[in-house]
């Protein structure tokens, strides 16, 4: 918190300090969607054993630079049947889910930007305004294949919701606070005391060991479905639906769209790391263990998280629609309950 | 830009519950100019009526103004990943009319290229399936696989794609010196990529949930729908041309013809269809070794033969197993130079009409899937 009191001291207005503070999410954000871009390009190539680019720029390092500067050249159309006002509103709602989740992500544990005490469940509203932006996009394009990929997107977002707040939920059993801070800073200690293996505390945990390791990869499944990824890339699954919801979209809004997704990965990623992996803790305990190594430690986290997203997208295919509700109402949901219950009994318990 | 459009709806005229839906002619998984009428019950299939014609070059009519020989480059261009097995049916058919026989040594380079190029069908068919499943990366596998087969088609005849090399009485020009390492190093190449390929896409749990089960061809509809091919074989109709009818010098080889057998689904689910592609590319490969083994390395390639090709009046009807399936030739010659009529049994279109048949009651994104399977090639649909 010190930086952003900091902050607020140095600029004696607190509008403009304000301003301030956000917009260094917002840096964040597009230098890391340059580099994701730059790492989906680059690892889909190493693993189809193509070079990727390697034009513009050595090593195809300005690439994705290149890509943006072509779609802000590209003409911006609007159809004309569409809805005008839902259809250019579209894009910067989906966008904002994604940035309004950085408000309370912490970097360090001098820089979180808004230190409320209900974060998680903070992520998990706001994410959800995501559905909105895709069905007014959907809906407002007039276009068939843009109508399917929305209502597809939305049973998708939202039936894996659930698995996914439950396997969150368990974390803010096990941490008594939905604040991001203190789920934190109860992960202190080394690999060990992460929740992924449990949490802080005596051998007892052992009981709940694998509870949290399945619940880990319960989240990770549903960040999955959240973000539109391969497998659950339904919604603009591109053999079947073109390009879904973004279909008619061209130029600086599909950019905004392209953004989003990728702002969506690193939320997802981060919450994953903070939740589940230590957040901004050091893996060796107290080793490289500080305020500067935060920051590094948990961007290191959520980027790993970030290419796994990266890995699976291009090693599998896609799932059907109806698969998809199976998987997320009769796989995930009641193996996440169980867990959840065997948690809460634990800590109950204790 | 003038005024708004405004599109005004009859509401009572509107069925709520059925959506028609334009899939193509411009989109990724019709495989083509390929333009699907669908009528969907939210994402279920009610009703697929296909259209073609988007791709019609007038085939037949070219070939009737053509000489024997100018034919061949139009053959090409019907199915245009499988040509060398296009050209097949076509030379054999005049040549039987000639009565002319080819030398031995060009007997054994038709059979490695047919076999080589249909290893190279397969793995687009293969590929371009995995790629209706969402699976990018094996499509690239393939394609770079299928680039060393085309080398070899470069290095035989100077094109990559449309080659005009198998010439009535002959060849268009002899292979290449090392041309016989070449082919055996690809042909451990595509082993080594199609285990690769099995263990990533072909028993991949998803995939087989997406393809098992899937758009069942009975045989009995296989068989009165004329399919043929891998599409009728994954049905378990054990009927392959170069079994049943040896043409060429098939009947020298030793090799299996794979058929469907429902391993993880259904005799006769798109998995099936899929899986019978992969194990003719390892048949292909088995008779490429023979005959490489067996091919004789001196001799010349084009038989002798008169300026201007005149086959005797009469008619013939040739055909020969394509990597689609059933491909044929039926030629009328009126004892001219030019034939007076070509007609071809185009075995992408055959195949195809069964699609409105077997995608009924399926999802959307099966139906696409389904298509993959089938495995059509626009060029030979609308020739």
């Amino acid at each position: 918190m010190e930086t952003i009191n900091f902050v607020y001291n140095l600029i004696p207005d607190q509008f403009i300090a304000i301003i301030v503070i956000c917009t260094i999410p917002l840096i964040f954000l597009i230098v890391y969607a340059l580099l994701a871009i730059l790492g989906e390009l680059k690892i889909s190539a190493w693993i189809q054993e193509r070079l990727g680019p390697m034009r513009t720029g050595p090593w195809g390092i300005l690439q994705p630079i290149a890509e943006v500067v072509k779609l802000i050249q590209k003409e911006d159309l609007t159809p004309d049947t569409a809805n005008k006002p839902l259809f250019n509103l579209a894009p910067f709602i989906i966008f904002m889910g994604a940035y309004a989740s950085f408000a309370v992500i912490p970097f360090s544990r001098y820089f979180i930007p808004s230190d409320i005490n209900i974060g998680l469940f903070y992520i998990f509203a706001v994410g959800s305004i995501a559905v909105i932006g895709i069905v007014m996009g959907g809906w407002a394009s007039n276009n068939k294949y843009s109508l399917l990929g929305a209502m597809r997107s939305v049973a998708q977002i939202i039936s894996y919701e659930i698995p996914g707040a439950m396997a969150i939920l368990s974390v803010a059993v096990l941490a008594s606070s939905l604040n991001l801070e203190k789920i934190n800073i109860a992960q202190e200690g080394g690999i060990w005391n992460w929740f992924v293996f449990g949490g802080q505390g005596s051998w007892d945990k052992l009981w709940v060991v694998p509870f949290t390791l399945i619940l880990s990869l319960i989240y990770l499944i549903s960040s999955l479905a959240e973000t539109n990824r391969t497998p659950f890339d339904i919604p603009e699954g591109e053999s079947e639906l073109v390009a879904g919801y973004h279909t008619e979209y061209s130029g600086m809004k599909f950019a905004m769209f392209f953004f989003a997704e990728y702002a969506n990965m690193f939320v997802v990623a981060a919450v994953l790391t903070i939740t589940f992996f230590g957040g901004w803790n050091s893996p060796f305990g107290n080793f490289m263990q500080g305020p500067g190594w935060d920051v590094f430690w948990f961007v290191g986290k959520s980027f790993f998280f970030v290419i796994v997203q990266i890995w699976l997208r291009w090693t599998l295919p896609r799932l059907r629609v109806d698969q998809l509700m199976y998987v997320g109402w009769k796989v995930l949901l009641p193996f996440s309950f169980i867990c959840f219950l065997f948690i809460s009994l634990f800590r109950m318990i204790n | 830009m003038g005024e708004k459009k405004r599109i005004e709806l009859d509401y009572s005229k509107i069925e709520s519950d059925r959506m028609r839906l334009n899939v193509g002619p411009q989109h990724p998984s019709t495989h083509g100019v390929l333009r699907l009428e669908v009528e969907l019950d939210g994402e279920i299939v009610t009703e697929v009526v296909p259209h073609i014609g988007y791709l019609h070059r007038c085939f037949e009519k070219h070939a009737e103004k053509m000489t024997y020989p100018q034919v061949i480059p139009y053959i090409d261009r019907m199915d245009y990943v499988t040509s060398m097995n296009n050209e097949l049916p076509y030379v054999m058919a005049v040549e039987k009319m000639l009565g002319i026989k080819v030398p031995e040594k060009v007997e054994y380079i038709r059979v490695i290229m047919c076999e080589l190029n249909r290893i190279a069908s397969h793995q687009i068919a293969v590929a371009t399936f995995g790629l209706d499943a969402g699976a990018f990366t094996p499509f690239l596998y393939f394609f770079r696989d299928r680039e060393y087969i085309l080398a070899i088609f470069e290095k035989a005849s100077g094109a990559r794609l449309l080659f005009n090399y198998f010439w009535i009485g002959g060849l268009s020009a002899d292979v290449h010196p090392t041309f016989k390492e070449d082919v055996l190093a690809i042909v451990k190449q595509v082993r080594k990529t199609n285990k690769e390929i099995e263990d990533l896409l072909i028993y991949n749990k998803i995939f087989i949930e997406r393809t098992a089960n899937v758009g069942i061809l009975p045989a009995d509809v296989a068989i009165n729908y004329a399919c043929s091919g891998p599409v009728l074989r994954g049905s378990g109709v054990k009927f392959d041309l170069r079994k049943n009818e040896p043409y060429s010098i098939y009947d020298r080889f030793d090799f299996d013809i794979p058929v469907g057998m429902g391993e993880v689904g259904t005799v006769g689910d798109s998995w099936d269809r899929n899986i019978v592609r992969m194990r003719e590319m390892e048949q292909s490969c088995r008779i490429i070794e023979q005959a490489v083994a067996q091919m004789p390395d001196e001799g010349d390639v084009q038989e002798k033969l008169p300026k201007r090709i005149k086959p005797p009046k009469g008619d013939i009807y040739m055909r020969a197993e394509n990597p689609k399936g059933d491909l044929g030739f039926y030629i009328v010659s009126n004892g001219t130079d030019k034939p007076e009529r070509v007609k071809a049994r185009g075995t992408s279109f055959v195949n195809l009409s069964v699609l409105p048949e077997i995608s009924k009651g399926y999802m959307f994104a099966d139906l696409i899937l389904i298509l993959g399977s089938i495995d059509i090639v626009l060029g030979e649909v609308d020739r």
